[in-house]
């Protein structure tokens, strides 16, 4: 019965075969987050995930598509049919931003990185084709493997190829900007804005949806501030995460620039954030994680998600 | 005076009185005499939840009312080498709360208290015992909700919503219940506590929340739950509309999403239900109908009419015969109380039913309902379809009367049959009921044994000796599967 089942896609074996069951690999996307969580240790072999949009529904509101392929180009293929994912545009791959599981700053308007993957297919560490999930937009079926592989760093599986849910794109989006307005009384009057940042001074705010609506969420900017149509602002390099209420309060070290984002608790600065440390209850269970998806720890190896 | 004096004295009575199970007495002396039920009635009751699953077993019934005494249980079942069920409302339909195993069996329903509304952060940390439909009625004055609805809303609890990642008609717009739990205290099956998740935008390490949410209760017992507020939106419009072919409807529910739209909910009810409903509420369903499609979108007032007068129009351009916006909020509630009664109201038709839950893709809606009716005639059976059509969930709801001769075995046949179309058309196994007993032997259906083995690895990096609701979900075969002295479904109930 299970046979059926079992991937026959002669590339997603292929590329089976190229992780292999013995030697230390670690896998590449974009290499934009390529230090995040440690540095691969030694030498292990550099492998790709394979490329290229397996199938588009957008009656479905799902994407089929392989890990390698630029977020980039998966979107502007979704933005051909009106539609977009969760998934963060900053050069990577759809693999990379799964497994580093970074929001786009615009989340509240776009969905959660986490919550878009409905189906993944990666490859073990024994070299095996591992499915979790299913195609569907809603689904219960079993253990969720997906959510677990979002910011795991490659090191339980080589993601190879996703489900994607995708979103419709809203028919207006528009930036504002102002002055000297508290940005979280902007972010409490409004019904769910696509983006409200701060620098401490000045306040951005991205609306979307229907133009009434827009219109509308404009009216009560109005009210609260003179705000006038904008570019979103330019994001320093570095990303912190915190509460909202922390984020909202947000006051940089030596003075440093910032951008902060309201609602999400999303940092900007030039600085990397200090991590804090794990819950050591949560330690074990991620140790054991690891040990039962990567007995030999050959999947990038020297990375672990939550270490510095 | 009196009385209190001999209410001491039968406490003093009770505390010195054995019950002759060591693990029952030294529960006893961790929690209270009377938070743990050892009775025949009380293991019993706990024996079942709301599926039509047999062949629980509970061992003793315990209520913590803190999360140091919900350790104290997981610890001293450790010791005593005894299973822990966790259990809500017992509302589950799959059968994840039977006790298997003679477990303890941990009641959260006295850990029932809303302990924060934390605007700021849009969240709200309860205990697992708060009532679903409870946590919204405290959040209205405030201008939110706890956006999953499962039908069982009224009496299901936030803790059986984590264990089985819930759904409901309005998760099609805010998604399922893991996207509505940001942070949650467990009890590990070790009897650690651990905070997975978090209040900040993007908390380190693995998603151990992720994991942890729809797990149905292996993995640990829930402790605190921190879930999102959802804010209210100040318009609403639902739509209802009839169509003469079911296919109709379904297709609708198609061209409405690949419009771009995504509504709050989009419900289908067909012909028998819709009777059924309206003779038991009189919601004002036409009765005439092959299929009701009920919409809802919300939002802003002018947005919201855009997306309703858009969601006519295509219903329309299907055939819909009768298109009606609720005018009132009163008639919205009435629309919606006739969806959220119809499993009360196909008690008017036959004693027993059986709720199913699968997931097709949306455009093979129609193609499966057809051949669930084909099922339905081929086994002599009456199958009702009331759904969450906007994602693709059918509920084939199977009304029969358990006192025939051999109708279970027909019921259960078509059931599987059922399931095994969601599957060929590209569905999956269950959209929100979940695996847990029901659907076990039906896992290798959609996944190699590799994916299992893989499902079972997180399973046991939690908990590494399957003490915590021990064979559920992974089938048969696999470890964490098979329980030893456990008194597995008897074939005369689930073939």
């Amino acid at each position: 019965m299970s046979a059926t089942l079992a991937v026959t896609d002669p590339t997603l074996l292929a590329f089976a075969e190229e992780v292999g069951e013995t030697d230390a690999v670690a896998i590449e996307g974009g290499r934009t987050r390529w230090d995040l969580g440690g540095i691969p240790d030694g030498e292990p072999r550099l492998i790709r995930a394979p490329e290229g949009i397996v199938e588009y529904r957008p009656e479905e509101m799902t994407v089929q598509v392989r890990a390698g392929t630029s977020v980039g180009e998966l979107h502007a293929t979704l933005a051909a049919k009106g539609q977009r994912t969760a998934l963060p545009e900053r050069g990577g791959t759809v693999g990379g931003a799964l497994a580093v599981g970074e929001n786009d700053f615009r989340a509240l308007g776009r969905g959660r990185t986490r919550e878009s993957l409905l189906q993944v297919r990666y490859v073990s560490a024994e070299g095996k084709v591992v499915s979790s999930g299913g195609p569907t937009v809603k689904n219960v079926s079993g253990f969720d493997l997906p959510r677990l592989m979002v910011g795991s760093l490659g090191t339980l599986g080589c993601l190879a190829e996703v489900i994607l849910r995708t979103n419709p794109i809203p028919a207006e989006s528009r930036w504002l900007h102002a002055e000297g307005v508290d940005a979280q009384v902007v972010f409490d009057a409004l019904l769910n804005p696509s983006a409200v940042l701060t620098n401490g001074t000045e306040v951005w705010v991205e609306l979307e949806g229907h133009g009434p609506d827009v219109e509308q969420q404009t009216k009560v900017l109005a009210s609260l501030g003179s705000f006038s149509d904008a570019e979103a602002p330019e994001l320093p390099a570095h990303r912190w995460s915190m509460k909202p209420s922390d984020a909202a309060t947000f006051t940089p070290v030596d003075g440093e620039r910032f951008i902060a984002t309201i609602g999400l608790g999303l940092i900007f600065t030039d600085s990397p954030q200090p991590r804090s440390e794990l819950d050591p209850a949560v330690v074990v269970i991620s140790e054991r994680l690891k040990a039962n998806f990567d007995p030999t720890g050959r999947l990038n190896p020297g990375r672990m998600p939550g270490r510095n | 005076m009196a009385g209190s004096k001999l209410s001491n004295l039968t406490k003093r009575r009770q505390r010195a009185e054995s019950s002759g199970e060591p693990f029952v007495d030294a529960l006893r002396a961790a929690l209270s005499h009377n938070r743990v039920k050892w009775d025949g009635a009380s293991r019993s009751l706990h024996s079942h939840d709301a599926s039509v699953f047999d062949g629980g077993n509970s061992g003793p019934v315990v209520y913590p009312e803190t999360t140091a005494e919900v350790q104290a249980v997981v610890r001293l079942a450790n010791q005593h080498g005894r299973n822990v069920v966790p259990r809500g409302a017992g509302t589950g339909l799959a059968g994840g709360a039977i006790p298997l195993g003679v477990p303890v069996v941990v009641a959260v329903t006295k850990m029932n208290a809303i302990l924060e509304v934390d605007e700021v952060n849009r969240v709200a940390w309860v205990e697992p015992g708060v009532i679903n439909l409870d946590l919204t009625k405290q959040l209205k004055p405030l201008g939110y909700h706890f956006a999953p609805d499962p039908s069982s809303q009224q009496v299901c609890t936030i803790g059986g919503n984590v264990a089985n990642n819930s759904g409901g008609p309005h998760c099609l717009a805010y998604g399922v219940t893991n996207a509505h739990v940001v942070a949650m205290e467990v009890v590990l099956p070790s009897g650690d506590t651990a905070m997975l998740g978090g209040l900040e935008a993007e908390p380190q390490g693995f998603d151990l929340r992720g994991a942890f949410v729809g797990s149905e209760g292996t993995l640990g017992i829930v402790t605190k739950v921190a879930v999102r507020l959802t804010k209210n939106r100040p318009a609403v419009r639902t739509l209802l509309m009839a169509f003469d072919d079911v296919r109709d409807a379904a297709n609708t529910v198609s061209d409405v999403i690949a419009a771009g739209i995504v509504p709050a909910a989009m419900e289908v009810m067909d012909k028998q239900i819709t009777a059924a409903v309206e003779n038991y509420v009189g919601a004002g369903y036409p009765v005439d109908a092959a299929a009701v499609l009920l919409a809802e979108v919300d939002g802003l007032d002018s947005g919201v009419d855009i997306d309703a007068d858009r969601i006519a129009k295509i219903g329309r351009s299907n055939k819909a015969t009768d298109v009606r916006l609720a005018e009132s909020e009163a008639q919205r509630q009435l629309l919606w109380k006739g969806r959220k009664t119809a499993f009360g109201a196909v008690a008017q038709i036959a004693p027993d039913y059986y709720l199913h839950d699968t997931v097709v893709p949306r455009s093979a809606l129609a193609d499966v309902l057809e051949q669930i009716y084909e099922i339905a005639d081929r086994y002599d059976l009456l199958i009702m379809n009331v759904f969450h059509a906007g994602d693709g969930n059918l509920h084939p709801l199977i009304v029969f009367d358990g006192r025939q001769e051999g109708v279970l075995e027909r019921v259960h046949a078509a059931g599987g049959e059922i399931i095994t179309a969601s599957l060929d058309a590209g569905g999956v196994l269950s959209g929100e009921h979940g695996i847990g007993v029901e659907k076990q032997k039906f896992m290798s259906r959609m996944f190699t044994n590799d994916d299992l083995d893989h499902q079972n690895r997180l399973r046991q990096a939690f908990d590494p000796h399957c003490r915590t609701n021990p064979g559920k979900v992974i089938p048969s075969g696999h470890s964490c599967a098979d329980i030893q002295s456990l008194r597995s479904v008897p074939n005369t109930v689930w073939g």
